[in-house]
């Protein structure tokens, strides 16, 4: 009885045990959207005025509200007069940490700069048409000055602003357009590259070669697979990089097209071995029925094998896509990373990936510019989502990975 | 020219050219490893392998790089190998269809294709920051092992769904409980493809970088670690280093030659490791 009851008592206690197992892998993408996206989202929250800074301005002055672009093109001097942001005719002045010098001597600053706050709040009093940006410490609590109130980050401006300047001050820019544009690019033609070979090699594993050729075939695909991505970064920079700037004559080889050229080779092994299965998955009397009709080989794969599996090849092409969009090292290394609009596919670019990659180092913990690199991530997390959502409605039943 | 034979000659024409294609990516394959091999073997001697790095990079060895790398895929495989093998194994013996079959998988793909920079951030955020583990390798371990998790459920999912169910009938047929079976009929049968799966993830693991850039991966630390709450340098991202940022790239060169060919060298050898155990113990256990 007490047996019975011990054995009984052990399997449920181990079926408990590969139950919460089981649901590690559910626990752990919410636990990732949540911890992305608390930290992603929270630069809607603030507003674009660089770290630890503050925009003040005189308490005459009837203009205290600006935005972002506003704020930029005053401390470019693109606008010089008040009038251009709705306030007087007076012309601006421009007012930054640096040129206190200017108006006092450092015995009046103090030596530990003591007197930097109420030396600035007097200048701005002095000077009504002056607008100031300076560190949030050096403002005199209760003074006199008027902080410019400035909108929060736009959703609208990060998503399609094609300026990418997190650092930048007065106000940084968060356009990740550039980026989204740059990382989209880079995968689509790595895919248009790989495309050709990889279906070339489905086909030829699945439909021509016999079982001999086919078994030193596969484990090297999976080899070309299992290559670091950093192993291929390396190779693109010493290799493909120099020969792009031979071949186009280029000032330099970092280019959009390298970083297609090795992520295509970096898809190639998820193309071969999920249209090879796609292929595979033919019903054979699909097959005899074409041979029946007379149709040789070529014309059966052309004609019947490859309509039937285009679905497939489709959902290996989207796999592909995703796994370009994320890659991360090989691309960092060899695209160059200027974050502008790409125009040609000889200039460098700068993916999601590798820009996270690069500047998430240097970015302050919490700040804007980590955050803005953690919705980078958010990004990146919603294409490879959407990719699978639409893979898994692609794929029948048999593909799904 | 009749019909026929220009019907025979467009398909000899066509099946020469998926030929070729195939063999150039076979090709490319070779390129990569044959240009990496005869650039660093030169740099690989003994002292290398077994000496600190020195000169801003440009000296020395990669000690540091290599044991840090096994203590990250160790460790990492520590944590992912039971709870992965473990779920796999609810999800091909234990569970019924329906709803939560379909979310857990669904949970367990899109796992699978989160980018690992990606994971790198989570990491970051959660066990170096929120749980206070720093930089160190446990950090990186536990991140690492998020990402091959998916890949050890999946494998062994596949192996168990291999199993004929003959044996699972057989064993319960002589009175062994649903544990039993699994443990001492199912799960034997299926352990050369999951150990497969295992020496993969092994692979996979050495050869990540961007998961541990910031959880683990130091840029220039000449010492061995003494805790998993230390922090260590890695081979791929020592490769990362040398190759882009390190003070001096041209002199460093041989350096990453030489890290990149030992890199290459453990994922060949756990490739081949894996067919070879594919091979040896899946026609044993046929055998039996």
């Amino acid at each position: 009885m007490i047996k019975h009851f011990l054995k009984d008592f052990k399997e449920r206690f181990i079926e408990g045990v590969l139950f919460l197992s089981s649901t590690t892998t559910s626990i752990l993408v919410v636990l990732i959207v949540v911890y992305l996206f608390k930290e992603g989202v929270g630069i809607f929250n603030r507003t674009p005025v660089a770290e630890g800074s503050e925009l003040l301005v005189s308490a005459a002055n009837k203009v205290n509200k600006l935005t972002a672009d506003e704020v930029r093109k005053i401390f470019e001097q693109e606008f010089t007069k008040w009038n251009q942001v709705g306030g007087s005719d007076a012309e601006i002045e421009l007012f930054r940490l640096d040129d206190i010098t200017n108006y006092y001597t450092d015995e009046q600053l103090g030596e530990n700069f003591e007197n930097m706050p109420h030396c600035i709040d007097t200048i701005l009093m002095q000077h009504p048409n002056m607008i100031a940006f300076v560190s949030k410490q050096y403002v005199l609590p209760n003074g006199r000055a008027c902080k410019v109130s400035i909108d929060k980050i736009a959703v609208k401006q990060v998503m399609l602003g094609n300026r990418w300047y997190p650092t930048a001050s007065p106000v940084v820019e968060l356009g990740i357009w550039p980026l989204l544009l740059g990382t989209i690019w880079v995968s689509i033609g790595a895919i248009l590259l790989a495309l050709p070979f990889g279906l070339a090699a489905a086909i030829y594993m699945a439909e021509i070669a016999d079982s001999r050729i086919r078994k030193i075939l596969k484990p090297l695909i999976e080899l070309l697979a299992g290559i670091p991505s950093v192993v291929y970064g390396f190779f693109g920079l010493v290799v493909m990089v120099p020969i792009i700037q031979q071949t186009f004559n280029l000032d330099v080889g970092q280019s959009a097209l390298a970083g297609s050229i090795i992520l295509g080779i970096m898809a190639l092994p998820t193309i071969i071995t999920i249209s090879e299965d796609a292929i595979r998955n033919t019903p054979r009397a699909m097959r005899e029925a074409s041979l029946a009709l007379g149709a040789n080989h070529w014309q059966t794969i052309v004609r019947v094998v490859l309509p039937y599996s285009v679905s497939g090849i489709t959902a290996a092409v989207i796999l592909g896509i995703g796994r370009a969009i994320g890659e991360t090292m090989a691309v960092l290394m060899v695209t160059g990373n200027a974050a502008v609009v790409p125009t040609s596919f000889l200039q460098p670019v700068r993916t999601i990936p590798a820009t996270i990659a690069a500047e998430l180092g240097e970015a302050p913990f919490g700040g804007i510019h980590f955050q803005a690199l953690f919705f980078l991530g958010c990004m990146l997390f919603l294409l490879t989502f959407i990719i699978n959502v639409i893979v898994e409605m692609l794929a029948p039943k048999k593909l799904k990975r | 020219m009749d019909f026929q034979t220009r019907k025979n000659m467009k398909e000899k024409m066509a099946f020469g050219a998926l030929r070729l294609f195939s063999f150039s990516i076979i090709a490319i394959l070779f390129f990569i490893l044959g240009y990496i091999v005869i650039n660093g073997i030169s740099v690989v001697s003994f002292d290398f392998l077994t000496k600190m790095p020195e000169d801003g990079m440009t000296k020395g060895g990669i000690l540091p790089a290599i044991i840090g790398t096994l203590c990250l895929m160790v460790v990492s495989l520590a944590i992912a190998f039971p709870i992965g093998v473990f779920s796999g194994i609810y999800l091909n013996e234990y569970i019924k269809d329906g709803w939560f079959k379909r979310f857990i998988n669904l949970m367990t793909n899109n796992l699978s294709g989160i980018p690992s920079i990606v994971f790198g951030l989570f990491g970051m955020q959660f066990f170096v920051n929120q749980l206070g583990w720093g930089d160190s390798i446990i950090a990186g371990s536990f991140t690492l092992a998020i990402l091959v998790l998916p890949v050890i459920i999946r494998t062994t999912e596949e192996s168990l769904k291999a199993v004929s169910n003959t044996f699972r009938e057989a064993a319960s047929g002589l009175g062994a409980s649903k544990w039993q079976t699994t443990y001492s009929v199912v799960l034997p049968i299926g352990m050369p493809n999951i150990l497969t799966g295992l020496i993969l993830s092994m692979s996979r693991v050495s050869g990540e970088t961007a998961p541990i850039l910031f959880t683990v991966a130091a840029y220039f630390l000449p010492q061995l670690p003494h805790s998993i709450f230390d922090q260590v340098m890695a081979l791929p991202y020592h490769l990362y280093v040398v190759a882009t940022s390190g003070n001096n790239i041209t002199e460093s060169r041989p350096i990453a030659f030489g890290t990149a060919l030992v890199l290459i060298f453990i994922v060949l050898v756990l490739n081949l490791l894996a067919n070879w155990l594919r091979k040896v113990l899946g026609s044993k256990v046929k055998m039996n």
